[in-house]
């Protein structure tokens, strides 16, 4: 198991590892990363200055170590658009970006394993075929295209919710609901194999022998066991929501990573979003490892040696 | 007269097979014929559009469904420059469908000829392009794509391009997978021994063999790469005005969400459309190729 732990540690290690050169190569992808971090109205002198000053004249070997170098120092560079540390910016906006993960996470395991349980328990019957519809619509539905319905209902219709940007709590509503709608599906989807799982086993079969009732039968036994494969998943969620989040701020205009991935896009402001892109391969690296980790943890009856199959 | 054992189905089972399939089909088939009809759109644009798609009616601007302006009849109502919003989404069609194809193809391409190299070749071959697979899957796609993005700069052969680069390690993984299942089956030994070289094994032994899978995850990203396509559109990330996307066209939408409902309306009921029936297509296909999936 610990041989198991350490491999899997040393995995995560080489694909951060990677994916910062990953970065760096795709930066170069146009050749010169100059003109990525030059306004558009640079002369040829001010871009000559730049590639000095940024050390782009020296050998890419220096380059890649000195960038490898200043990530493991938790130097992410400077803004060249706003002359600010890239991480002063990163740092105002995260914060939203964190409730609206939690609320959308909130919303999808909410809705989303129950819907899992409804939909094992009434197997065959027509009103599992309904909820697995609606859960496949769910999941169809781009979230931009929701994110606007429901802005047009609640926000301007109805007059419920405010539309969009940020405040109290009340705006948080809509974007959640948008970006956890998505991962519903897969938070049902995920206990509903559980719920089937744990159903044909024969204990589930003799406590309902014994006259347990639904209700404690779900609460006792299929809860706790199909917790595990939940959990697990919403650590993996976690990262297709951040990601998720970049378009769904766009649409409510929430103030977090996502919107600032994109307006840095449009400001020209290279750095930001290269460093956002970081933090989240980042997370998403270290929040599958923690989703492995948990699972030996949490589940004595997984037993792993030194060679995952 | 010898015995000859007769191998093949008694009549009366095999029809009774063909219609267990007919009747798998029959829950997925409203959903073939949707994805026809959008395909149908799009290749028939020019004859079915009414109107030209980037053609303005500056006074006839943010007409809503059902309206005459002009002289000219709107259906479905007209975007913010007056253009109508019918033929916008029917050359719209065009736009998601081939840059879904494209990037699949390519994509596909790509990861699986990579994946049955890494499968066959083992050794360094194998490291190399696995764990660039699992270092590019280990970036959340929508992220990496928007930063490819970013260096190249938007337009339709680039969100193809990054489309493309992003996505083949999905294929790679089976592909590899399946080669490995296969490489070490005695026929293909065989084959090697007999002399035939590496492409030929691959190409003639081991491709038919996967192609099921691969095919099974072609569709299931095909519904994906239409959303992506949308999603960088609607950021102003993907094909540029005024060629008509559905995601530009969203975009449009929700600057005019309290004025005008039609023009964010109907591009994404398109496209929830489309998304849901490749992917309806695509589990339905997954669990007749591969029943293990169920």
């Amino acid at each position: 198991m610990a041989a198991y732990l350490l491999r899997r540690f040393l995995q995560a290690v080489v694909a951060i590892f990677g994916v910062m050169t990953l970065i760096f190569f795709v930066q170069r992808l146009t050749g010169d990363p100059t003109y990525l971090l030059v306004p558009e109205t640079a002369t040829k002198a001010d871009i000559e200055a730049m590639r000095v000053s940024l050390g782009l004249d020296r050998p890419l070997i220096v380059q890649y170590l000195s960038f490898l170098w200043g990530i493991l120092h938790l130097d992410f560079g400077r803004s060249y658009v706003q002359n600010v540390p890239v991480m002063t910016i990163i740092a105002a906006r995260l914060p939203y970006t964190l409730e609206l993960t939690a609320g959308a996470l909130a919303v999808a395991a909410l809705i989303g394993v129950p819907l899992g349980i409804a939909t094992a328990m009434w197997r065959g019957r027509s009103q599992a075929r309904g909820l697995m519809g609606f859960v496949l619509a769910a999941q169809s539905m781009p979230t931009f295209w929701s994110g606007i319905l429901m802005m047009m209902v609640f926000g301007v219709w109805l007059g419920w919710l405010p539309p969009s940007g940020a405040g109290g709590w009340k705006n948080l509503i809509m974007p959640s609901v948008a970006l956890g709608l998505l991962s519903m599906a897969t938070f049902a989807r995920v206990a509903r194999t559980a719920v089937l799982d744990e159903l044909s086993k024969d204990y589930i079969r003799s406590a309902r022998a014994r006259g347990v009732s639904t209700g404690r039968l779900v609460r006792r036994h299929l809860l706790r066991n199909a917790s595990i494969p939940v959990i697990s998943i919403s650590a993996m969620e976690i990262s297709q929501l951040l990601a998720g989040a970049v378009i769904v701020e766009t649409v409510f205009a929430w103030p977090g990573l996502g919107l600032l991935t994109i307006q840095s896009i449009t400001g020209r402001d290279f750095m930001v979003v290269q460093t956002i892109v970081l933090l989240g391969a980042f997370v998403t690296i270290t929040l599958n490892f923690l989703a492995d980790l948990l699972y030996t943890v949490v589940d004595p009856r997984i037993r792993l040696t030194g060679t995952p199959g | 007269m010898s015995a000859t054992i007769d191998k093949s189905p008694a009549p009366a089972r095999r029809f009774a097979g063909l219609r267990r399939e007919i009747r798998g089909m029959r829950a997925v088939m409203p959903f073939v014929l949707i994805f026809a009809a959008f395909v149908l759109l799009a290749l028939l644009a020019p004859l079915v559009a009414p109107l030209d798609p980037n053609s303005q009616n500056l006074l006839g601007r943010l007409k809503p469904p059902g309206t005459t302006a002009r002289g000219i009849f709107y259906l479905l109502g007209t975007d913010n420059l007056g253009r109508d919003l019918l033929s916008r989404l029917i050359y719209g069609a065009r736009i998601s469908l081939s840059v879904a194809i494209l990037s699949v193809v390519l994509s596909g391409t790509a990861g699986t000829i990579l994946g049955m190299a890494a499968g066959l070749a083992r050794g360094w071959t194998e490291t190399v392009i696995m764990r660039l697979a699992d270092i590019v899957l280990s970036v959340p796609a929508v992220l990496l794509a928007i930063i490819m993005v970013a260096v190249l700069g938007p337009g339709f052969a680039n969100v193809v391009l990054v489309l493309a680069l992003t996505r083949w390690p999905r294929y790679a993984r089976v592909a590899y997978g399946q080669t490995l299942s296969v490489a070490n089956m005695p026929y293909v030994r065989l084959a090697r021994f007999m002399g035939a070289k590496t492409p030929r094994i691959l190409l003639i032994h081991i491709l038919p063999n996967i192609i099921g899978a691969i095919i099974v995850v072609a569709t299931l990203e095909f519904g994906l790469m239409v959303l992506f396509e949308a999603g960088l559109s609607f950021l102003g990330l993907g094909v540029q005005p005024p060629t008509p996307s559905w995601g530009a066209m969203l975009s449009t939408g929700r600057a005019y969400v309290a004025t005008a409902w039609w023009i964010a309306a109907f591009p994404g009921a398109c496209l929830f459309l489309l998304i849901l029936s490749v992917n309806l297509i695509g589990d339905h296909l997954r669990d007749r190729l591969d029943p293990k999936s169920r």
